[in-house]
Formats: C-alpha cells, sequence, structure tokens
C-alpha cells in the first residue's frame, strides 16, 4: 500500500502547491514528518514542506532530496476531515525529542482520508526543523475552526451558477441591509435607479471599512476578491447582452476593466509571518509561477521594475520589498523554474524566459534594419520594440547589444536616438571615394540614394 | 556626388552616424580613420591650413541631412590628426589646429624643387615673393601659410640650403637660397 490513503495535491512546474480559489496560506514549516499512527507500515512522509491553508494540510517532498518529480507525491489533508486536535503535552522526555503535533482524522473504511468518514486515524506529524510548533498549533486551531473551505463551497457555486443568481445575490444583501428602514417600492426608473444607488452605497460602506486599517483589510480580503469576481461577471454579462448597442469605446474599457480585475489577485501572497525562514524561496517559487503569464505577453522578456510593479499589485497588501525580488530571483539558479534573471551592460536587470534567446532577437533586429526604409532613417528603440513586441526600454537594450558587436551605429541629433547599420567596416580608408559594388555600403547608398 | 565648393564629397557624407561620434571602440577607430582621410583631402584641395573648432568649418556639417559634428567630436577628430602628425594644436585649449596636409619635411622637399624647376639656386627672396609671387603660382607653395612656410624654411636652414635674413619689418624678411 502506498500513500494513497491522502489525497493527492497538485503543485506548479516551480513546485508550489496549486491552491483553490479563496484558499490562504497561513503557516510553513520545513522538514516536517507525516506519520500515520494506526498503520506504521505505510510509508512516512519524511522530512517535506509542511504548508497550512485556509483549507488544507499540504505535505510536499523537499525539493533538495527527492530526485524524483515533486508533483507525483505532494498530498493533502482536508481540514475539514480533522476531527480532534490533541493538546500538546509537555514532559521532560519531550524536551529532548523532536516536537510532535497530533490530531485525529476521519477515513473510510479502507483507510482513506475523506470528510465524514465512518472510522477515524491519528496522524502525528513531526517537527524536524527549527520551527515553533506551539504556533502552528495555534494556527492550526484558527484555520480548523474558522471553516474557510464551508463559505468557499457556496461562494464557488454562486460563481459557477448563472449570471442573475449573482446579481440576485447582492440584491438580496441590500434589501437585507435595508430591511430595518421603509420599505419603498421599487417602481419604474425610480426604483431602479434607486437600487442601483443602495447597491453602490453597500460597496462603498465595505470599500471604506476595508481602507480602516491594515487588519480589517486583511479579514475583509477574501471578500474584496468575491466583490471583484461579481464585478467581473457583471462586466460579462453585461458586455454580453447588450454587444449590439454598445459602442467600442465601451467595450474596450469594460475589457481593461476585466483586466484590473483578473490582476486583483494572488489570494495567497507568500509573507515572512507565513514563511518564515523559508521566505524568500518560496516567495522565488510563486513568482515563478506569476512571471509567466506577463512575460508570455510581454515578448518574453521583461523590465524587474515592471515585474516588482505588477506583482505588488497582484498581492495586494503584503507588498514585498525591491530587495525580497531580487532575492528571490536570483534564487531561480537553484530551482527548475522555465525564467531566469539577466543583467544588461548598462546594469538594467531584465526577467527573460530561458527559451527567450538573445541571439534570435539580434537576428530580427538585422532584417529590421536592412529595409530601405531603416538603411535610410535608421530605427528608433520604440521603432524595434513595435516590430519587436517588446517594451522600448528592453528594445533599446537590444540595439545596444548590436551596437557594441559593431553591427548597429548610432545617429545622435535633435531628431532623437536613431540606430543605423554599421557601413564603416566597408569604406576603404585608403580611398574614400570607392564604393565597393557589394556589402552594407553598397546597399545602404543604394537605399539612399533612391529616396532622394 | 555630392560636392562642398568644388570638393566633391564621397557617399557617405549622407550617413548620419558619420556625424556622431561613436562609442563602440572598433567603429570609432574606423570612423576616425575615415574622418581623417577626408578632412586631410579637403584641405589639401582647399588650400586650408587652420581650422578654428569654434568656427564653421564646411566639412563639419551637412545641412543637407541636417547634422554636424559637436565639439568632441571635432576634438576626437583634429587629435587623432595631431597623433600621426599631421596637425598641430596652436593652443593650449584646442581652440585653432593647423592641418599639415604636407608634413613639414614633405614642404622643405616641394620648395627645393619649386628652387630647382625655377633656377633661383642662388637668387634672393621674401617671404611674401615665395608665397604670393610670380613664380610660384600653380604650385601648392601659393598661399601656404606663413608659420608653414616658416618652418619649412628653417628646416632648409638647418640642413644649410639657405640663410634666412630678417629685414626691418615681416615684410622684408628674405631668404638666400644656396643650393
Amino acid at each position: 500500500m502506498s500513500g494513497n490513503w491522502l489525497l493527492p495535491a497538485e503543485t506548479t512546474s516551480s513546485g508550489r502547491p496549486v491552491l483553490q480559489p479563496a484558499e490562504v496560506e497561513s503557516s510553513l514549516q520545513p522538514s516536517v514528518d507525516l506519520v500515520n499512527e494506526e498503520n506504521p507500515n505505510l510509508p512516512i512522509f519524511k522530512s517535506g514542506l509542511l504548508i497550512l491553508t485556509t483549507y488544507r494540510l499540504l505535505w510536499l517532498p523537499n525539493p533538495e532530496s527527492t530526485t524524483s518529480a515533486p508533483t507525483s507525491t505532494a498530498v493533502a489533508v482536508p481540514l475539514a476531515a480533522i476531527t480532534h486536535i490533541f493538546q500538546s503535552k509537555k514532559s521532560i522526555k519531550g524536551m529532548f525529542a523532536s516536537p510532535r503535533v497530533r490530531f485525529q482524522v476521519s477515513v473510510t473504511p479502507d483507510g482513506k482520508v475523506q470528510e465524514r468518514g465512518s472510522k477515524s486515524i491519528v496522524i502525528t506529524l513531526v517537527f524536524r526543523g527549527k520551527s515553533d510548533p506551539d504556533s502552528f498549533v495555534v494556527k492550526l486551531n484558527e484555520a480548523w475552526r474558522g471553516r474557510a473551505w464551508v463559505g468557499a463551497v457556496s461562494a464557488s457555486g454562486a460563481g459557477q451558477s448563472s449570471t442573475p443568481a449573482v446579481l440576485g445575490d447582492s440584491g438580496g444583501s441590500s434589501s437585507s441591509n435595508t430591511g430595518l428602514a421603509l420599505k419603498m417600492p421599487v417602481v419604474g426608473v425610480s426604483g431602479i435607479l434607486r437600487k442601483e444607488q443602495e447597491m453602490w452605497e453597500s460597496t462603498d460602506k465595505s470599500l471604506q471599512d476595508a481602507f480602516q486599517d491594515l487588519n480589517a483589510l486583511m479579514t475583509k480580503a477574501k471578500d474584496m476578491v468575491i466583490l471583484a469576481e461579481k464585478m467581473r461577471q457583471k462586466l460579462l454579462s453585461s458586455s454580453n447582452s447588450q454587444s449590439n448597442s454598445t459602442n467600442d469605446e465601451e467595450t474596450a474599457s469594460k475589457e481593461e476593466m476585466q483586466e484590473w480585475m483578473l490582476s486583483v489577485g494572488i489570494v495567497s501572497p507568500v509573507t515572512k509571518e507565513s514563511a518564515g525562514a523559508l521566505y524568500h524561496q518560496e516567495l522565488s517559487r510563486q513568482l515563478a509561477d506569476f512571471v509567466k503569464t506577463p512575460l508570455e505577453r510581454a515578448g518574453g522578456i521583461m523590465n524587474l521594475i515592471d515585474i516588482y510593479c505588477l506583482f505588488n499589485r497582484a498581492r495586494g497588501t503584503e507588498l514585498i520589498s525591491p530587495d525580497d525580488l531580487l532575492r528571490a530571483c536570483s534564487l531561480w539558479d537553484k530551482f527548475n523554474v522555465p525564467v531566469m534573471l539577466k543583467k544588461f551592460e548598462s546594469g538594467v536587470m531584465v526577467i527573460q524566459n530561458k527559451s527567450h534567446s538573445d541571439e534570435e532577437v539580434f537576428s530580427r533586429i538585422r532584417s529590421l534594419v536592412q529595409k530601405p526604409d531603416a538603411m535610410k532613417t535608421g530605427i528608433s528603440a520604440t521603432d524595434a520594440a513595435r516590430t519587436l513586441g517588446i517594451a522600448p526600454a528592453m528594445a533599446k537594450e537590444h540595439l545596444l547589444a548590436a551596437e557594441s558587436k559593431g553591427f548597429l551605429c548610432r545617429d545622435v541629433s535633435p531628431d532623437g536616438f536613431r540606430f543605423y547599420i554599421n557601413i564603416f567596416q566597408d569604406i576603404d580608408p585608403n580611398d574614400v571615394y570607392l564604393v565597393k559594388e557589394y556589402g552594407v555600403y553598397d546597399a545602404w547608398n543604394r537605399a539612399a540614394i533612391a529616396s532622394r | 556626388m555630392q560636392t562642398l565648393g568644388e570638393h566633391k564629397l564621397p557617399h557617405f557624407f549622407n550617413y548620419p552616424p558619420y556625424f556622431t561620434l561613436q562609442p563602440v571602440r572598433e567603429t570609432r577607430e574606423k570612423q576616425i580613420q575615415v574622418w581623417k582621410e577626408l578632412i586631410l583631402d579637403y584641405c589639401r584641395t582647399q588650400k586650408v591650413f587652420i581650422i578654428g573648432l569654434e568656427q564653421d568649418f564646411p566639412l563639419f556639417s551637412n545641412p543637407a541631412i541636417e547634422r554636424s559634428l559637436n565639439h568632441e567630436a571635432r576634438e576626437a577628430f583634429l587629435s587623432a590628426l595631431v597623433l600621426d602628425g599631421r596637425a598641430e594644436w596652436m593652443d593650449k585649449s584646442h581652440r585653432q589646429c593647423l592641418i599639415l596636409w604636407h608634413r613639414i619635411k614633405d614642404w622643405a622637399d616641394i620648395i627645393l624643387r619649386f628652387v630647382n624647376e625655377n633656377g633661383l639656386e642662388d637668387s634672393v627672396m621674401t617671404i611674401e615673393e615665395i608665397r604670393s609671387g610670380i613664380e610660384s603660382r600653380g604650385t601648392d607653395i601659393h598661399g601656404m601659410d606663413r608659420t608653414v612656410l616658416m618652418r619649412a624654411l628653417k628646416l632648409l636652414e638647418n640642413k644649410g640650403k639657405l640663410a634666412i635674413f630678417k629685414g626691418t619689418s615681416t615684410d622684408d624678411e628674405g631668404v638666400k637660397f644656396s643650393v
């Protein structure tokens, strides 16, 4: 019998757990063993990373100690299946052994962990690292009693159901708010307007409450994400139903709004509080997962500053410092992630896909500057950015790299900073009037004469 | 082909980067080399001896493409000529540059040839006669810079080919050839 008495847990390619919607990590503990006490014959999950979320207990194998793919052995215990958490007993003996935390879970008759199972077993966690099991137990209790998963099931249900249900839901909440007030009949345009007004007021209130202080915001974080999701749904539905009547501008602004909504959220940011000593490592993995989408959109390469802004915007309240970001990026060398940090000669730092090759960009620049128009007027960083589909700052770095290889020449004038194909190598210093009938000088000359 | 006065210009005179000092070493070396050739060639055909860095010098700008050399670039190209011995700064602040499109010893040879061709081996001439007299017309000596001429004559004097004598004013400074 193998480890399939526990539920499998999905992980990303960089070894971060895949969390469910609105699931939040609350504690990370390194080097933890997970032992089934009832049946010692079962394989012990040895010295892995234990992650406590608001929904589950996740156990991930230590990436340094295993050679197999980490996805194959990551397991989870749903908090819903936990029936009892034992208080840890303080004893003299316990002072020398590794600290242990024991809890009871319900299982199916054949020993699989399941919510509302008929039998129950005891699982022991052994903390081998330098960690603080007491605070972990507190957090485990908090999460277990918080029963966040109960709300989640209904929330996801509402998200999946049709849009009118969502609207009805918000309408219901507003009517319950005004339950004590004199109820006005909802009639005609003014009724709709009033209803709209009420809805905005309640939204406004929850926004204001959220910004009272950061703690309040954290408790409201889940509501905010739900709110954002609702607004997205509403936007989607209205753009569908009114697609005929709305003009392009409105559709564009709605799409923009949707983008913002989508970028609202990493629901469970890795924080110093939850990850402790593992902070930079976990941050690094989370970052690697996060940058994939923006990188793809930006053509495989992005400025570190842009990533910093995007990442912090996605994190919402748990902002990281530039220093933390840099450390997280420099840890990528140690993990098997598809992205890398690169430093240009000018000092500009970028994040790029490992598959992204400078050679390819170089050859694209080569073909760009050899077009007749570019021969004649040169190319600016903006032109290159447009053609290559990358940010102008990045394009400039690539152009400067091509220049330092002697392939391009610069032209600095009141018109701006432009690059031309380098023809100096084809000019004969002994006879400056000679134009050989081949090579770039000749090609440039033809382009220049043709334009005159 | 574009011209500047009577001087023919090479095609790359319309190449905008030609007027920006290139930062990459290899490219810059090539650029400087090409500029040196063009400056000497232009000065030779136009009989220009002095380039003032702060004055308009026709070669240093191209109105057709609206580009001109900045001060740094001008100084870089002229300094390269100075290093080659084909030019000299006339002041410490590098405001004026004397262009030696013939080196001083080449000038001395040209003067000797001029003396031989005109049968002046034992005659006396004033400096002004050499620079603007009938005999020198049509040669490189005609209209040459006084400073450059004096230095070429001094070189010949040291070799014993002539004697310079001072008059009451610079106008009647003269030489006696004894080739």
